[in-house]
């Protein structure tokens, strides 16, 4: 679409979307939130880049081909689990470790985390394939 | 010990990823998915091991206590499934080696077969019915991309009708899913069974039971459920078909026979009835249509619906062993179908054409291939002393002994039609000679992957001739298998534990 | 309100149903996805409905609130509206190179597999 207006606010959107998107994902471990809705935010902003720019410019922006995001997707929910294997509970259990951060406090990691980074890149990268495979057209 | 349990669905998992990240590589993918199935054969076979040693084993996602979290379950009957999935998966990454095109493995054949793997063995490990769903889903899903890849127009025809049927059976499920735990209020297939037999209101278990028949129907593929079968399973490569033809109809009977044991048990002579009458409409409709046809595929196609009343059978009859029998069958089957579906790939290769009016001469001039589809065919037939033959001895025997004389009937009647297509596809295929106008196919197939293909053709033929000789080991686990799903109370007991009896 | 529902489920799969039977292949799609929300309301409504608080344990507190809504069907539903996500993309792209590849929408003419 020759849209300047568009193209203008895909460009400028783009970097807006992801940040957001990761905030949502960010937050979705105690508040609405989470790992699918923050994929499907940072897909709509590539998809917004896809109707502006062609699917050639898409991709070069995307800078790798979304099956790799499935599969780094997929690697970090399998990863999410492993540390249970570490100490024998069963798959998937949930673990802490809290780090105390100079200026911040304590901030803590989770095995949950780790899995919904998993389900938003799982969700990017698939709905991409699919779009930029029809897109392709 | 809790990794063991979820490892069957971890391992498949793992390769998958692997081959998704090692995209560009096509040609270290399929050595990749090789190691894997080795790995998980060796796996299953140690979580076998371990199940018959020390009973029902069981893990909570999550550390989820049950009936609040989802629980993976390994009991006799789902660690034998796992195996055979595993056998299948071996058997199908070496066959894939040649069948699959390098346009095929760049449309990602290998991940997706990894994670239809990992979707059958969740199904078959899992203790929760939504989770069951989700390993459907999954199941489905990589089996919708695998029935199209390559996108030729009958597969695109075969897949139209694969999708809708399918998906009408998981929306069927979903809806009795939702049914039943809007009436009692749990998930946990354990806590289903306990609940459902201290609080028994049949109206509602009879049409939750219902809708879970025809669920599963669908995707067992019985009578007069089965249409989409014989539409699609011709359409993909030999080696998707046969993938498809081992696995995805023995998920569906693998979940009749577990609901039908474990919770639906309250209406059960209605349902043995009914299970039976289905089961012989679904053998005779299936051997008839076979004999009808005259394209290799389509032949074994409508041969998978006929053995699926022989599975439904068992569980109709409802005894040890033809719980056992039914087992048996299951393992028999899975074996020799996928066998038979190798065997089509084959001759493809050799000669251009699925169409039995057009082969010929196959016995002379590949006597091992010739050989290795006696054995597999004579075995679906059931002739002694292969597979086959126990299989329905067993179930004929139990439908005997509980005198349901006109099932046993049909029973014996089929098998004589099976072996009638079975010599078909032979007198066809490999005996008669080559009809001299249509010999002008040029066989691109050279000896060396030839002999690959022919490696597990051969393996699955010699374990058909072994469990046919030395049954009884397998027969004596079936049994132990059988008497644990009419004993849910082990089940249900080495779940929920302390919990109120 | 179950009555509305229960009538509004029910018109939902007839919609859905009669969409399927259609000749078309996108009302076919389009039947498909009538289902899958019709089964999601039926979840929804056999899971029980309740004029209540929702099921989060308030700060201070350990348990929630006394009458609560159950949680558990909306997760199910949740996971079954993200499975036909995926689902309905997959049915979108099967009709287009179907559509590409055989050349016409009608069921009718897509007989060639069956015997």
């Amino acid at each position: 679409m020759r849209s300047l207006i568009l193209r203008t606010a895909a460009r400028q959107l783009l970097p807006i979307f992801i940040i957001i998107s990761i905030i949502i994902m960010l937050r979705g471990h105690n508040a609405p939130g989470g790992g699918f809705i923050g994929g499907l935010i940072a897909a709509s902003a590539y998809i917004l880049y896809d109707i502006a720019y062609g699917v050639v410019d898409a991709r070069r922006v995307l800078r790798m081909d979304p099956l790799y995001l499935i599969g780094l997707g997929l690697a970090c929910a399998l990863g999410s689990g492993i540390p249970s294997f570490l100490i024998d509970s069963p798959f998937t259990a949930q673990e802490w470790i809290t780090f105390t951060i100079p200026f911040y406090g304590k901030f803590a990691v989770t095995s949950p985390l780790v899995f919904d980074l998993g389900v938003y890149l799982t969700v990017i990268g698939v709905l991409l394939t699919i779009v930029f495979s029809l897109a392709e057209e | 010990m809790n990794v063991l349990i979820i490892s069957p669905v971890i391992i498949p998992f793992t390769t998958a990823i692997i081959l998704l990240l090692l995209f560009k590589l096509k040609s270290v993918q399929r050595y990749i998915s090789l190691i894997g199935s080795l790995v998980s054969l060796g796996i299953s076979i140690s979580l076998l091991v371990h199940t018959i040693d020390s009973g029902i084993l069981s893990v909570q996602i999550g550390n989820w206590p049950a009936p609040y979290g989802i629980t993976i379950v390994s009991d006799l009957f789902s660690a034998i499934m796992v195996v055979m999935t595993a056998l299948m998966s071996l058997t199908v990454n070496i066959y894939s080696m040649i069948d699959i095109d390098t346009k095929r493995i760049q449309y990602g054949y290998f991940p997706l077969i990894n994670i239809l793997l990992m979707g059958v063995n969740g199904a078959f490990l899992t203790g929760d019915i939504f989770n069951l769903y989700v390993w459907f889903e999954v199941m489905l899903m990589s089996s919708f991309v695998l029935m199209v890849l390559g996108g030729e127009r009958k597969q695109m025809e075969g897949a139209v009708k694969y999708v809708t049927l399918n998906l009408i059976s998981s929306a069927l499920f979903l809806a009795g899913l939702g049914i039943l735990y809007g009436e009692i209020g749990t998930l946990n297939m354990a806590d289903i069974a306990y609940t459902l037999r201290a609080t028994a209101d049949a109206t509602v278990t009879g049409s939750t039971a219902m809708l879970f028949f025809i669920a599963f129907g669908i995707k067992a593929a019985i009578f007069p459920l089965f249409f989409w079968l014989p539409a699609s399973y011709h359409t993909p490569p030999a080696s998707v078909s046969a993938l498809f033809a081992g696995l995805l109809t023995k998920v569906g009977v693998y979940s009749l026979i577990r609901s039908f044991t474990l919770f639906f048990v309250q209406d059960a002579t209605f349902f043995h009835e009914f299970m039976i009458i289905i089961a012989g409409f679904t053998m005779l409709t299936g051997v008839l249509g076979a004999a009808s046809q005259f394209e290799f595929r389509r032949v074994l196609s409508f041969h998978i619906i006929s053995q699926i009343g022989y599975m439904i059978m068992g569980l109709g009859i409802f005894t040890p062993l033809a719980i056992a029998g039914s087992i048996f069958f299951l393992i028999h089957n899975m074996i020799t179908k996928t066998n038979l579906f190798f065997i089509s790939g084959v001759v493809y290769r050799l000669k251009g054409s699925y169409e039995l009016k057009k082969l010929g001469g196959l016995y002379a001039s590949h006597p091992w291939l010739s050989i290795f589809l006696v054995i597999s065919a004579f075995s679906l037939a059931g002739l002694p002393p292969l597979s086959g033959f126990w299989a329905k001895f067993a179930l004929i025997k139990a439908g005997l002994q509980s005198q349901d004389y006109p099932i046993v009937f049909i029973a014996l009647f089929v098998s004589m039609l099976t072996l009638f297509s079975m010599v078909k596809i032979w007198a066809e295929a490999f005996w008669k000679k080559q009809p001299s106008q249509k010999n002008d196919f040029k066989s691109k197939l050279s000896a060396r992957d030839y002999i690959v293909m022919i490696i597990p053709i051969g393996m699955l033929a010699l374990l058909a001739v072994a469990i046919g000789i030395g049954f009884e080991p397998l027969m004596n686990i079936c049994m132990k298998a059988a008497s644990q799903l009419l004993n849910p109370e082990l089940y249900i007991q080495s779940i929920l534990g302390g919990y109120p009896k | 309100m179950e009555t509305v529902l229960a009538f509004l489920i029910g018109f939902l799969y007839a919609a859905g149903v009669y969409a399927m039977l259609r000749r078309s292949i996108i009302k076919l799609v389009i039947g498909l996805m009538l289902m899958g929300q019709a089964t999601n309301l039926l979840i929804f409504t056999a899971g029980g409905l309740t004029r209540a608080q929702a099921p989060l344990v308030e700060p201070g507190q350990t348990i929630p609130p006394a009458i609560h809504a159950d949680p558990l069907p909306e997760a199910l539903i949740l996971t079954a509206i993200v499975i036909s996500f995926g689902v309905l993309a997959f049915m979108l792209v099967l009709v287009h190179r179907a559509y590409q590849t055989v050349g016409t929408d009608d069921l009718d003419k897509l007989k060639g597999t069956d015997s």
